[in-house]
This record gives structure tokens, C-alpha cells and sequence, in this order.
């Protein structure tokens, strides 16, 4: 049976037919989890997508964070479940405490819509198990507040846990140490700006980001095995 | 019970980049105002609690400002505290 991948809907967000396009396409089953709904059902990974939860008002993801999936979210992170966030996903998860720092507004002050180059700096993360560190990814950013900031001290946690998934090789944003994704402890929770289901077949410009998606769907399945196990 | 209107303002923390502050510090000059700095983009909040006190409308609002209104990684925030009426 393939991996099931739950895609968290707020209102405002415009990614999660992508996403579960992507899914689809690489044998994995999609399943979409309304926000008010405070729970995750039986998926095996959880996405959430890009896009504007809850009109990003006050602060991007700063709302998002109290919708009843997140609860439910949080509980399944906290259980080893995989969790990504992707560009506006990123941000819910920092606002949700999931993962630390912050994302704030470009350094540019522009709007960036761009396909960028990543480095993979670790494997070490549901999003990069399948992908070799010192790997060059293109994947497009969508983005205004995309400028990864933290404290020194988490920063330096950050590198010395090989907690940093993915660096922008010509940094777009001004992000702190060229950050482009972030990993928590375990590497089961993932955050990063960049959209991999945009770089999901070489037809739309990149299929760059399938190593990532690949990954996940492989951690998910690990999810499955284990807890039928 | 009183109403108070409390005035929150959200700040960059000290050494978090000011992207909108840094921007409108670089037009200024080129306006001629060669004799400004440290500009600074806050964000300010009105709202008006009812309480017993100012004091505990202000711890109330403090809370407030904790778990949602400011982002305590790249924020910093102050609040004023104003009796409107008593009822």
C-alpha cells in the first residue's frame, strides 16, 4: 500500500493541489486535512503547503498555528510523524513552535519568484534521506518573508546538530547563514521556503525537487511499516 | 470594572534587520534629509480590555502580547495603558 500524505488546507492556502499532484505522481496518495478539523486521521506524512493561511494577517503563520489541525499536528511531530512545511508552511511551523527562528521580510523588500539553486547539506531529515549532501538543486522560491532568522545560540545548535537541510547556494533573501530549510532535533520536522512540487517533473522547468518528495514518501512509508509493525 | 485602551507597539528586536526601516532610512537623504538615523518600521496595536485594574489589565495584555500579538524570535513590544471610563 502506498504512503498517504496528509496536505493541511487553511483558508489561504494555494499549494495544496500541487503538492498533492506531486505526491501522486511518485505513487504516494494525497489526502487533504481541513484546519478546523483537529485531527491528522491515518496519513503516514504531513505537509503543510504554501500559500496564505489565514490571510497571514498580524504576522505570516501567526494565526494559522491556532487552527485545531495544528494540535493535532504538533501531537503526530511529537510521535515521530513526518512534518514538512513548505514557503508559508515554513513560517506556520516556526509561529507553531516546531521549529525556531523566525522568517521575516526579504532583505530586498521584493516579492521573489525565481528558480534558485540549493545545496543539500545534510541527509539527515525526512526531506533529504534519498538526496547526497553537497548535492545543487534548482527549485523555485515564491516568497516575500523568506529571511531565515535566529538567535547565535540556535543558530549554532542549528549547525552544530547538522540541523541545516538545505543552503541557497547565491543567497535571494538575505537568510541567516544562507538558510533555506531547517530540521528539529529529530529531522522528522522539516521547514524550508523553496517549493520542491514545483521542481516535480522537467516539464514545468525543474525536477529537481523530486529527490525531496521521494524522501519524504520513503519516510512516510517508514511511518506505515512502523506502525503496523 | 474599567475600560482600558491599551497601546501595544511591535518592534524589530535590537540587531533583528529592519528591511522596511533600513529602506526608508536610504530614501530620506535622497529627499535631502541628509541628518537622520536609525529609523525603525514598528507596527502599532489598539484595544480596549476591561478590567479591574491598570495593573491587571496590563499583565493581561502582556499575555496577550506573549502568545500572539509580538514574535518574541524578531520582536520586541511595549504597552500603554490608558483608563477610559469606569462603568
Amino acid at each position: 500500500m502506498s504512503a498517504k500524505v496528509g496536505i493541511v488546507l487553511f483558508p489561504g492556502t494555494n499549494c495544496e493541489l500541487d503538492v498533492a499532484w506531486a505526491v501522486e505522481q511518485l505513487g504516494g496518495e494525497a489526502e487533504t486535512l481541513w484546519h478546523a478539523d483537529d485531527t491528522v486521521r491515518d496519513v503516514d506524512a504531513v505537509v503543510v503547503p504554501g500559500g496564505f493561511a489565514h490571510g497571514d494577517y498580524l504576522r505570516t503563520g501567526a494565526i494559522a498555528r491556532f487552527s485545531p489541525v495544528m494540535n493535532a499536528v504538533t501531537n503526530f511531530a511529537a510521535s515521530g510523524g513526518p512534518v514538512v512545511g513548505i514557503c508559508n508552511g515554513f513560517q506556520v511551523l516556526t509561529e507553531a513552535g516546531l521549529l525556531p527562528g523566525a522568517l521575516q521580510k526579504n532583505v530586498g523588500l521584493t516579492f521573489l519568484c525565481e528558480t534558485v539553486e540549493l545545496r543539500v547539506e545534510t541527509s539527515a531529515s525526512v526531506l533529504t534521506g534519498l538526496a547526497s549532501p553537497g548535492a545543487l538543486l534548482r527549485v523555485p522560491i515564491n516568497h516575500f518573508e523568506g529571511n531565515y532568522v535566529c538567535d547565535p545560540d540556535t543558530l549554532r545548535r542549528l549547525r552544530d546538530e547538522d540541523r541545516v537541510v538545505l543552503r541557497y547556494v547565491d543567497n535571494p533573501n538575505g537568510s541567516l547563514d544562507d538558510i533555506a530549510g531547517i530540521a528539529n532535533e529529530s529531522g522528522n520536522v522539516v521547514g524550508l521556503m523553496p517549493h520542491p512540487e514545483r521542481a516535480s517533473d522537467p516539464i514545468i522547468g525543474s525536477g529537481d525537487g523530486v529527490v525531496l518528495l521521494r524522501s519524504l514518501l520513503a519516510a512516510a512509508a517508514e511511518t506505515r511499516a512502523s506502525l503496523s509493525a | 470594572v474599567s475600560s482600558y485602551e491599551a497601546r501595544i507597539d511591535v518592534a524589530h528586536l535590537p540587531g533583528i534587520l529592519d528591511p522596511q526601516g533600513a529602506t526608508v532610512a536610504r530614501a530620506l537623504p535622497a529627499l535631502g534629509y541628509h541628518n537622520v538615523s536609525e529609523v525603525a518600521i514598528a507596527k502599532t496595536i489598539r484595544l480596549v480590555v476591561d478590567a479591574p485594574s491598570a495593573d491587571a489589565a496590563r499583565d493581561q495584555v502582556d499575555e496577550m502580547c506573549r502568545r500572539l500579538l509580538a514574535n518574541p524570535v524578531i520582536e520586541q513590544y511595549s504597552i500603554e495603558i490608558t483608563e477610559l471610563s469606569r462603568t
